[in-house]
């Protein structure tokens, strides 16, 4: 079986800084790592090769250093890399992304036909869970989001059954393959791959496609161009205008310090003070 | 694993990429092993980059090396609690290409270092931890790693994994480290825009200022602290013996905390985020904690082998001296169609002690007995020192030559004269 | 590569003429098995502002199966601002499913052609409004915070959280119609209803049939909610940060939420370290909460965690550090160990709702 998973090489969010004067990302000691919400997808797929044999093929849309997040999915035990990189997809939105990606996967079908896609639920820098279904509905392939578990796959009939997070409770679905899933976090651990993986992600020959290599012919459907979404401002988080009340007592002992915040809160919020009490009585 | 290598280099921080470059470049097929993430994740250092030390292996390093700043003012000094008194040298010589010293990020220094390396065809793997070295009776044929299928193998194991080498000490090539032979040192990046690191420092566009610092800082103890400017980051740290530590009962990030308040440092690193604190031994035993550097099949190189001059704050130098060093006598034996025995690896020792390397650390090996042995060195000077330069400086009506008496009784009464000829003699002694 | 920031767009984009007749703003009212999602009607609230600034109708989408009360909470939606339902019930509606639901919202939109479109972010709403962006080939904007219309163009101005919360953006789609939107539950107030408001159905069939579908709903296996944390709705939340140094610490929290009957919460690091499960993470990448009383205890208040919890109406802070992020936008601040102001605030509730009993 072929499948393809999606991966992302982001900014670790937890360690961003912005710029106090010009609002832009401070980049400088930030690692880039693989957006974490994708390595469980990588993971579903490297389980799904060892029952079944097969290929994973990894695929990212970024900049060349993007390479080194290809060569880490690699060494964990995926078999090919391509990476999409091409100036022309500067300031693409997540629509004119999922044309690229698609793109690139029919490209990849073309090759090697393709049993299922992988992506994350969303990324950690962007956080709009929309890349993966718009790669779906492009190809026009089942798409199953927040997948926690795959229950079966019948790689002769074609079928796979997958338990799906939704509000309230878990759907048992099952369609068709192809198709695409987005995996759910927390439903299985990244492997430790061993020393040949390792050997072979260092050595590894990597594929970089740019434009016209992922076969995109039409050039206004990326890029800026093939973006409906235009960023017409980005700034700050404003500062609440006021600093919190401090409060103090002379001795600074927890209990008074208790009791004299309780009393300031419960005389600025008397509705607070029923509504606790109507509550614990 | 059936794959077998010429030479191993376990470490990829300065040492071990040096060795990696030198010996790929010379031929040999390489492999790299790196326990980070990346090449560099785990490295802690200043930092400074020595122009010489890098240029003799990659001669063009400046053409696509992240380098932060070039320094053109070098400041020291001596702190008090509430001031400091010390000296600048600031020269348009140190504006002048090709610059002489640069402040670098670690983490991006080495993960270049390493691509370079990579480049001329080494092999590099990172996120593996090299659990023992392989012998075949007393001698090194290869690395056992924490991977599946674990084995590797090669003619010969450069041991380039930094201070406190547990590798070497595992295989007795040198003993435990003694906490009196390391400084334990913490620091931290804070943040600023560029323009206001440029403008707090009297500072151009890639211009650089280091600070160097001892005093009652320390507390007492032997050590020295640090600022350094980075493009839009301040570097501040503090190092103290490992063995003063554990006697003072105080922590280096009290320390640190301190220093951060100081109210001649405060203003330099005010309104930054502090970003990364990591905290780091360094082996400054000098000369005569110094191991057995060779032996069949493996060579030490950086800190592993204590090889780091803790007067002039040089480390990073040393270790890619010594790396550099010990990859040539592989590349030569290697050439020359010999074994790397421990008699021909012997080499590697008379390139060592013909090198500034050993040269200048027997200069300075009666030095870290002194400090240890004489703390007014970081706590009564500094004082002394501080309260001579208000002295002379306050105008106060009392004349100069009263003023001179005064310093000099001041500096009698905290130490005697037997005691201040003393320590010039000492600290003559040791510098000759 | 989404939401870069990129240059600001200076020159004035006309929109394109296929789409000058979209008028009016839609909300996609999110149902399942009849129970109404909350997020729809904080939408619907937000969404009466847009309708007003720009003059025209806010007009409720439901879409369900035909045994389940369509009608109803076309009712129920009138009564939280909107004018106008559309109502879609069919058999193959009756489990939510992406095909299906693309389909039937792709076609709703292309016939009656709406300006503004707003889904929730829950796992529907993103699901759905993913797949529909794309088949309608317009832009959508994930997890806004704040919605103006722009007067003079008429444009909708989508502000949200980028990096992590460190950034926010303003994003436009100026060329195209609808202009998408979802948003967060909990971020936008939840708004009075007004039981004398009424409005028209218009009801839509829908023409896809069961053989049809590919994706099949074998089961459906509802959460036991009886212990599951429901943060976003909770009144009173207790959250423990990193200043708790050790898991046991944690336990502090509980207490004081015990007392207060509160829902325990948690910032990300502690959640990462398995204090605490990751139901109870409020913040960015965790849950937006919208509480009446925040007490966060030994959380700096990192941007990823503020973005979750700003919208609480009293916030108290508890931390070592007089200089941490969290003074900055809570109500009350205690510089102080939570390990020994906890217990200690714990204590004085507890006095405090005794007497209160005792008075009252």
């Amino acid at each position: 079986m072929h499948s393809v998973v999606c991966i992302k090489q982001v900014p670790d969010s937890a360690q961003i800084r912005v710029h106090p004067v010009t609002n832009t990302i401070m980049r400088q000691g930030v690692p880039a790592i693989i957006n974490p919400y994708d390595l469980f997808a990588l993971e579903e797929a490297l389980r799904l090769k060892d029952r079944f044999g097969g290929t994973v093929t990894v695929v990212t849309m970024g900049p060349p250093m993007a390479e080194a997040a290809l060569r880490k999915c690699l060494s964990y035990g995926a078999d090919d890399a391509i990476l999409v990189s091409d100036r022309a997809f500067a300031g693409s939105d997540t629509l004119a992304t999922s044309y690229a990606l698609a793109t690139t996967i029919k490209k990849i079908m073309g090759n090697m036909p393709v049993d299922l896609i992988f992506t994350g639920k969303q990324t950690i820098d962007g956080d709009t869970a929309q890349v993966g279904p718009g790669i779906a509905k492009r190809l026009d392939y089942q798409l199953l989001t927040y997948v926690s578990k795959i229950v079966d796959l019948d790689l002769e009939k074609k079928e796979i059954t997958v338990e799906r997070r939704a509000e309230g409770g878990v759907q048992l679905l099952k369609t068709a393959t192809p198709c695409l899933i987005t995996m759910l976090e927390g439903t299985n651990e990244m492997r430790f791959g061993d020393l040949d993986d390792l050997f072979r992600a260092a050595r590894y020959d990597l594929k970089v496609w740019n434009r016209e290599a992922a076969g995109i012919d039409d050039a206004e459907m990326i890029g800026l161009k093939g973006s409906p979404t235009v960023v017409s401002k980005v700034f700050a988080p404003r500062p609440r205008s006021q600093r919190a009340e401090m409060v103090e007592t002379v001795d600074n002992d927890p209990k008074n310090l208790a009791v004299t915040l309780l009393a300031k809160v419960f005389t600025q919020h008397p509705k607070l003070e029923k509504e606790i009490a109507k509550r614990a009585g | 694993m059936a794959e077998k290598f010429d030479v191993i280099v376990v470490g990829a921080g300065m040492a071990g990429n040096a060795a990696a470059y030198t010996l790929a470049k010379g031929g040999l097929k390489v492999l790299q092993i790196e326990r980070g993430e990346t090449p560099g994740s785990k490295n802690v250092q200043g930092a400074i980059l020595y122009s010489d030390a890098i240029e003799k292996i990659i001669p063009d390093f400046r053409d696509d090396a992240p380098l932060e700043r070039h320094l053109i003012e070098q400041r020291v000094w001596i702190l008090d609690d509430n001031s400091y008194v010390g000296t600048n040298y600031r020269s348009e010589d140190f504006n002048k290409p090709p610059y002489n010293r640069y402040t670098i990020i670690r983490a991006h220094f080495d993960q270049w270092f390493s691509k370079k390396a990579r480049e001329v065809g080494a092999l590099t793997i990172c996120e593996t931890t090299v659990t023992e070295l392989l012998l075949d009776g007393k001698k090194v044929v290869g690395v056992m790693t924490d991977r599946k299928g674990g084995e590797i193998y090669a003619d010969a194991v450069i041991l380039a994994d930094g201070v406190n080498s547990r590798l070497a000490t595992k295989a007795g090539f040198h003993p435990e480290i003694k906490p009196k032979d390391v400084a334990l040192a913490v620091k931290e990046i804070h943040f600023l825009p560029q323009e206001t690191i440029e403008a707090r420092f009297n500072i151009g566009e890639e211009e650089g200022v280091v600070i160097e610092m001892a005093g009652t800082i320390s507390e007492g103890m032997m050590g020295t602290a640090f600022l350094y400017t980075n493009k839009e980051s301040i570097t501040l740290g503090i190092g103290c013996m490992l063995s003063d530590f554990k006697k003072q009962k105080t922590t280096p990030y009290e320390l640190l905390d301190k220093m951060k308040k100081h109210p001649s440092i405060a203003p330099l690193i005010e309104g930054g985020e502090m970003k990364e604190y990591a905290a780091h031994l360094i082996p400054e035993g000098g000369y005569n904690a110094v191991p057995q550097v060779y032996g069949d099949g493996w060579l030490i190189a950086g800190d592993a082998g204590m090889f780091v001059n803790g007067i002039h704050r040089e480390g990073s130098n040393l270790a890619m001296t010594t790396g550099m060093l010990a990859a040539q006598t592989l590349v030569e034996l290697k050439q020359a169609g010999k074994a790397f025995t421990a008699p021909n690896l012997s080499k590697y020792k008379a390139k060592l002690d013909d090198s500034f390397v050993m040269k200048d650390l027997k200069k300075y090996r009666r030095m870290p007995d002194i400090f240890h042995k004489n703390n007014q060195f970081f706590t009564t000077y500094p004082t002394l020192l501080s309260k001579a330069a208000q002295t002379i400086i306050r105008v106060d009506g009392v004349d100069k030559k009263t003023k001179e008496k005064e310093i000099k009784k001041s500096f009698i009464a905290s130490r005697s004269v037997f005691g201040l000829i003393g320590d010039a003699f000492k600290f003559w002694r040791a510098m000759e | 590569m989404s939401e870069q920031p990129k240059k600001p767009a200076k020159k004035k984009v006309e929109l394109d003429p296929r789409f000058v007749n979209y008028k009016h703003v839609w909300v996609v009212v999110e149902s399942e098995r009849g129970e109404v999602h909350p997020v729809s009607w904080e939408l619907l609230g937000e969404g009466r502002k847009l309708a007003d600034a720009l003059g025209v109708q806010l007009c409720g989408v439901v879409m369900c199966g035909p045994g389940e009360r369509g009608a109803g909470i076309c009712g129920e939606a009138f009564t939280y601002g909107a004018d106008k339902c559309y109502l879609m019930q069919d058999e193959v509606l009756k489990d939510y499913r992406n095909e299906p639901y693309t389909k039937a919202l792709t076609d709703l939109v292309n016939t009656y052609q709406p300006e503004i479109l707003m889904l929730g972010a829950s796992t529907l709403g993103r699901d759905l409004a993913g797949s529909v962006a794309t088949t309608l080939g317009t832009g959508l904007v994930a997890d806004c915070t704040e919605l103006v219309i722009e007067t003079e163009t008429r444009n909708l101005a989508s502000t949200r959280p980028t990096f992590g919360g460190s950034l926010l953006c303003t994003i436009m789609t100026q060329r195209h119609r609808p202009q998408m939107a979802t948003v967060r539950p909990r971020v936008m107030a939840m708004p009075e209803a007004d039981g004398s408001r009424s409005g028209e159905i218009v009801t839509v069939p829908f023409s896809m049939i069961e053989t049809s579908i590919v994706t099949k709903v074998l089961e459906f296996i509802a959460d036991d909610t009886r212990d599951k944390p429901n943060l976003p709705f909770a009144d009173i939340i207790v959250s423990g940060g990193r200043g708790l140094k050790k898991p046991e610490n944690f336990q502090l929290v509980w207490d004081l939420a015990k007392v207060l009957g509160a829902e325990v919460g948690a910032s990300r690091p502690v959640v990462q370290a398995g204090w605490a499960e990751l139901d109870r993470q409020v913040g960015q990448s965790g849950k937006t909460v919208r509480p009446k009383l925040y007490i966060a205890a030994g959380i700096s208040g990192a941007i990823q965690h503020r973005v979750g919890m700003d919208g609480a109406d009293v916030i108290i802070a508890i931390n070592t550090d007089a200089n941490a992020p969290i003074f900055d936008f809570a109500h009350y601040g205690i510089v102080g160990n939570a390990m020994t102001i906890l217990p200690a605030l714990t204590e004085a509730f507890k006095a405090h709702l005794a007497q209160a009993k005792k008075a009252g």
